[in-house]
This record gives structure tokens, sequence and C-alpha cells, in this order.
């Protein structure tokens, strides 16, 4: 462990979904917290609440009560306390899907210099960044393809150059390894540590998958909406 | 970097597709107005081509094209001497139907007095009429040449020019006689009838009656203070020309307009809700994109300019292929189908305007969509 200061600080979030005899306690009271530099795992059965969480972290979902934290800055306490959280997104959070989820109208370079211009990034500046991404991604060669032409390996490469386009801290993942087979889920976690090391990013991935066990940091198990063992090391 | 057109260029075939559609609609409400408008055109063709500035005709009658209007043929003389008059001259004013070359034509005739008003303004070929008796100028739209021979009546005419343009308001040729000929042609009758009718006393002179006398003001004089004149000292009814252009466009092609413009809007309808129908399935095609767009962060106005865009690319196109289709096949229209840049720059504004408005349920169903599902697989 580090001893920055966390980037990720979870503090008894809960969520339920619906009322009464309908009502779902999907999350009941997690608290976590993550530092720069860490790659972390969240795993649980099926219906546990670890796309849940992911989307509460991602400020895509509000949760029902708790507080929570983003690099350094308090973003809800009972409720939100940021209005544009959009822009947030944009600047301080990348995503990676379990589908790539790539425009299929644009090509892989405009994929990523797509997210810099809504940064507010000028032409050039944007294509030069999407340029040095997919280049350090090792997709550099298809900057011009479109997403459907690409495998899944380079389609999964170009989307993680997206989400690291705009220097984000955290970035979240949901499977991203789902798609792709182990020698290429092993490339593509190696390159998220490498991520989390050099720019002191956190990574949270959500996995089923147990090969990339051995590349987390810490692992957090979630079961019924409680986390049943807080960061264990693998 | 255009959201909206990198997705049209990716389907462009689709989208080109869907605006060949829509330009079919487009064009004809293009059509309709053209139609329209050249309904007006025509109803007015003739009063207009005789360039004059002031219609004597029958006491209490709105003639002669409203209504049907007769007058004795020495009107013309009384206001020729009305002061501020420069030039009068008699005209009638008929119908005929006859053979040529195997197919009915019909032809709206006006007899006019040579080297007075009512004649053709201007003859597009050949020349206009110099002989007393039997010619003939045509307008061009009867399919007659010059030189060739037409029979009216008991008579072969010589066709010895053309005029562009005149028509009746029906939409009927308009051809061009000397007042002694069509009044032969209208009011003599056949040698039989003829000695009946002398038999029983009948005036003879009487056939002297025209349908109208028109008339052309000097410089500087009002057209409605000689109007006035005349109504108030000949027991005529006169009108000036603009009285005469209100009048048809009232009687001839007020419930054209009416009709015609209730087709429009009716099609413009219909075409918003196509609009809406395509901008929406559009939408839905992308919701997983649109989903996407928001999770990492784009502003709505990102994904409303992409609906919107593409709303109006569609409308534009659609619009300009349209216009283009119609002005390739406007001629082939049994009538005058007149397009105008107004009217098509009206039109142009009246789409953009509905393209917006039918992007809204587009624009709702977008702004709805959960970032969330963009994460599901
Ligand atoms: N929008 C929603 N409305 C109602 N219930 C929901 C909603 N989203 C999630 N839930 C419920 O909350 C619980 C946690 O769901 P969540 O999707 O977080 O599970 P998960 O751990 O991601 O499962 P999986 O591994 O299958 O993806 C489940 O019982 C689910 O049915
Ligand atoms: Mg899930």
């Amino acid at each position: 462990m580090r001893h920055a200061d966390p980037l990720i600080e979870l503090d008894s979030i809960t969520k339920h979904f619906g009322e009464g005899e309908a009502r779902v306690d999907a999350l009941r009271g997690v608290s976590l917290t993550i530092a720069p530099g860490e790659v972390v795992g969240l795993l649980g059965p099926s219906g546990s609440g670890k796309t849940t969480l992911l989307n509460i972290i991602g400020c895509i979902l509000e949760p029902s009560s708790g507080r929570m934290r983003l690099d350094g800055e308090l973003l809800f306490d009972g409720r939100w306390q940021r209005a544009d959280l959009r822009r947030l997104r944009l600047d301080k959070i990348g995503f990676i899907f379990q589908a790539h989820n790539l425009m299929p109208f644009l090509d892989a370079h405009d994929n990523v210099a797509l997210v810099l211009h809504l940064a507010g990034q000028s032409g050039a500046e944007a294509a030069a960044r999407a340029d040095e991404l997919l280049d350090y991604l090792q997709v550099g060669h298809r900057r011009r393809a479109m997403p459907a032409s690409l495998s899944g390996g380079e389609a999964q490469r170009v989307a993680i150059a997206r989400a690291l386009a705009n220097r984000p801290r955290i970035i979240l993942a949901d499977e991203p390894t789902a798609a792709l087979d182990s020698e290429r889920a092993g490339i593509v976690m190696d390159l998220l540590r490498r991520l989390a090391r050099e720019q002191e990013a956190a990574i949270v991935v959500v996995t089923h998958d147990e090969k990339i066990f051995p590349r987390l940091d810490r692992m957090f198990m979630l079961r019924d909406g409680r986390l049943v063992d807080g960061g264990a090391r693998p | 970097m255009s959201l909206a057109w990198r997705d049209i260029r990716h389907n462009f075939g689709r989208f080109l597709l869907t605006c060949v559609g829509l330009s079919l609609l487009l064009g004809v409400v293009l059509s309709m107005i053209g139609i329209y408008r050249g309904l007006v055109e025509d109803a007015l063709a003739l009063v207009r081509g005789l360039g004059v500035d002031v219609w004597v005709v029958e006491a209490d009658t709105r003639g002669p094209f409203a209504e049907s209007s007769r007058i004795p043929g020495d009107s013309r003389e009384a206001v020729a001497r009305i002061r501020g008059v420069a030039a009068a001259g008699a005209i009638t004013l008929q119908t005929v139907e006859t053979l040529h070359g195997g197919r009915q034509l019909r032809l709206q005739l006006v007899g006019y007095q040579l080297g007075r008003p009512g004649g053709p303004a201007s003859i597009a070929v050949g020349r206009g009429i110099a002989r007393a008796h039997f010619e003939l100028v045509a307008d061009a739209s009867s399919g007659l040449q010059p030189g060739e021979l037409l029979r009216l009546g008991r008579d072969v005419y010589r066709v010895v020019g053309l005029t562009r343009g005149q028509v009746a308001s029906g939409g009927d040729p308009v051809a061009f006689l000397t007042l002694r000929d069509a009044q032969a042609l209208q009011f003599e009758l056949a040698p039989p009838s003829a000695r009946r009718e002398r038999a029983r006393g009948a005036d003879p002179a009487a056939s002297d009656t025209v349908n109208a006398v028109v008339a052309r003001v000097s410089a500087h004089v009002a057209p409605t203070a000689v109007a006035a004149d005349i109504r108030r000292w000949k027991h005529l009814q006169a009108m000036t020309q603009a009285d005469q252009e209100l009048l048809l466009t009232r009687s001839v092609v007020d419930r054209a307009r009416k009709q015609i413009g209730l087709f429009t809007v009716i099609l413009m309808m219909v075409s918003a809700v196509i609009i809406a129908l395509i901008i929406y399935t559009m939408t839905m095609d992308k919701v997983r994109e649109i989903a996407t767009l928001k999770l990492i962060g784009a502003p709505d106005r990102t994904i409303v300019g992409l609906i919107v865009q593409q709303a109006l690319a569609l409308g534009l196109i659609g619009l300009g292929l349209g216009t283009a289709l119609i002005f390739l096949v406007k001629d082939w229209f049994p009538r005058r189908v007149i397009l105008s840049v107004e009217d098509a720059i009206a039109l142009t504004a009246v789409v953009l305007v509905v393209c917006v408005l039918a992007s809204g349920l587009g624009v709702r169903l977008a702004l709805r969509i959960d970032p969330a599902t963009a994460l599901g697989s």
C-alpha cells in the first residue's frame, strides 16, 4: 500500500431499488478506500451488487445513503454535492466496457480523439494525443480502421486508449476481459497495471475471470450487497 | 468533428435511400405549390397579356371573364371620347372546339380590332395579323405552327404567328383573330337560321355586339378616375386592370387556392410525422452509442446536436432532391407548374422548422437514455 491520499473513499454506501414488497437492497453499507496506483478486483456471485457499486463510483447511479469522495472531493453525502457530474466523468473517470462500446461510425483514431474534443482540446492537440495513445497500446497501425473491422483485442485496446485519453485518475472496468482469450486478457491486465503505476490511477475491475486474479493488487468480495472480504491480497 | 455527419457517412446508402423517399414527398409538396402558382398565372395570363388599363363591360356585370357581358360595338367610340383615354378597342371572347390534325383542339378566341388595344402584346414566332380576314395568331401551347390552316365554323384560317404563355383561366390556349371574323363566328347564324330570323324581322345590325371594350389611358391619368367617369356617364360597368385581376383571382382561383392550400398543409403534416418517425428510429438504433456518450461525459448539447443535425440534413437533402426531381419533370405536367425561388425558400424554412420539431421525439428518447445501459453487455 502507498501512503498517498486515497482516490476512492466509500463510507457506508447503501443502494436499494423499489419500495415495499418490491424492495431490493443491492448494497447494504459498503465502505472501502482505494489508493492511487492500485488495481483492485470486485468479485461476487451474480446479483451481489458489483455493477451497482461500479455505477455508483462512476457517478451514474445515485446511492440511497452514505458518503463518497473521489480524488479528495466530497461528491455524495446523502445527496449529490455537485451538479455537473458529466464533466466530472469526462475529466476524472475512464470507463472500459465488456463490449468495447466504440462509436461504430468513427475510426479508431477518432474514437479516441472524440473524448479529447469533448474535454475541449483543439483538433491538432487531440489528434497528436490520440496517435500517441494508440501507439502506446500498440494499435497505432490500425488508427484508420473502423471498429467493425478490428479484432476483439484491438478493439478493446482502442477502448482502453479512449478511457485513458483525458488522463483520468479513476478507471472503472466491467468485465473488461470477458470477450478476450486468456493471452489477450493477460496483456490487457498487464497494461492496466502499468497504467495504474505510471499515471497514479486507481483501477477497479469487476470480474469473474480467475485467470486475472494474480494480476490484481487487492480483491473485494461482495455477497448480498455486503463486502465479505475487505480487500484481501489474492 | 461532426458526429452527425460521421454517422450519416457510415450508413450512407441507407441514409440516402431515406432521403430519396422523403424527397418524393417533399417534391409533391413543392409541385402542389407550383401547380397553384401556375393556376394563378394562367388565370391572369390573358387579362395581363392584353396590356390594358381599363375594362368596360355590360352594366351590372362582372364580365367579361367572371360573368358574360354583351355591349353594342359602338360603345368603343363612346369610351374613346372619354377624357384621359388614349386608345380603346372592342373585343370578343369565345371558346371554340375544332378538329385539328385528328385531335380535338380547344381554343379561347379573342377577337380584336387591328391597331387598337386588345390584341397580342407580343409575337414570339411569325408575325401579327395583317389582313382583315382569316388570319390567326395562336398560342404556342396549342401546338399550332405558323403557316398551318385551321377550320373554324364555316371558314378556314391561316396561322400567321405564335404567342407564348397566353392561356385562358381554364388552361385553354388563346388564339387572336380580327373582331369582324370573331363576330361572324360568334353571332352570325348559319344561312338557314339567318333566313328564318330575317323572316321574323330581326335586325341584322344587332350582330355588331362585343363582349368588352378595353382602353389604355394617357400618361399621368389614373385608371380609377377614367373608370369612374365611364361608369357615371355611359351606363356601362368599368373597372381597372387591378380590379379585373382581383376579380379573376377571387372568382376563379380562390377555391383552388383553398383546396390546394389544405392539401399542402396535410402533406406537410404527413411529412412531419414521417420525419419524426425516421428520426426516432435512427435514435433507437443508436441507444447504446448515446448511452456511451453520456457515460463518458458528453454534454446533452452534443447528443441533441447529433439528432437535430441529422434531422436537418435529412430534410434539406430530401428537399434538394425533391426540388431537382420536380424541376426535371415539371414540363410534363398537363398544366403549368411554376417553381419560384421565393416558394422554394419559404418551403425550406418550413421544412427546417418541421425537422427541428419532428426531432423532438428522438431528442426526448435520447435524453431519457440511462448512461448505465452502456455498461451492460
Ligand atoms: N435498476 C434496477 N432496478 C431494480 N433492481 C435492480 C436494478 N439494478 C440492479 N438491481 C438488483 O440489484 C441487485 C444487484 O445487481 P447488480 O447488477 O449490481 O449485480 P451484479 O453483481 O453486477 O450481478 P452480475 O454478476 O449478474 O452482473 C440484483 O438483485 C439486481 O436484481
Ligand atoms: Mg453486473
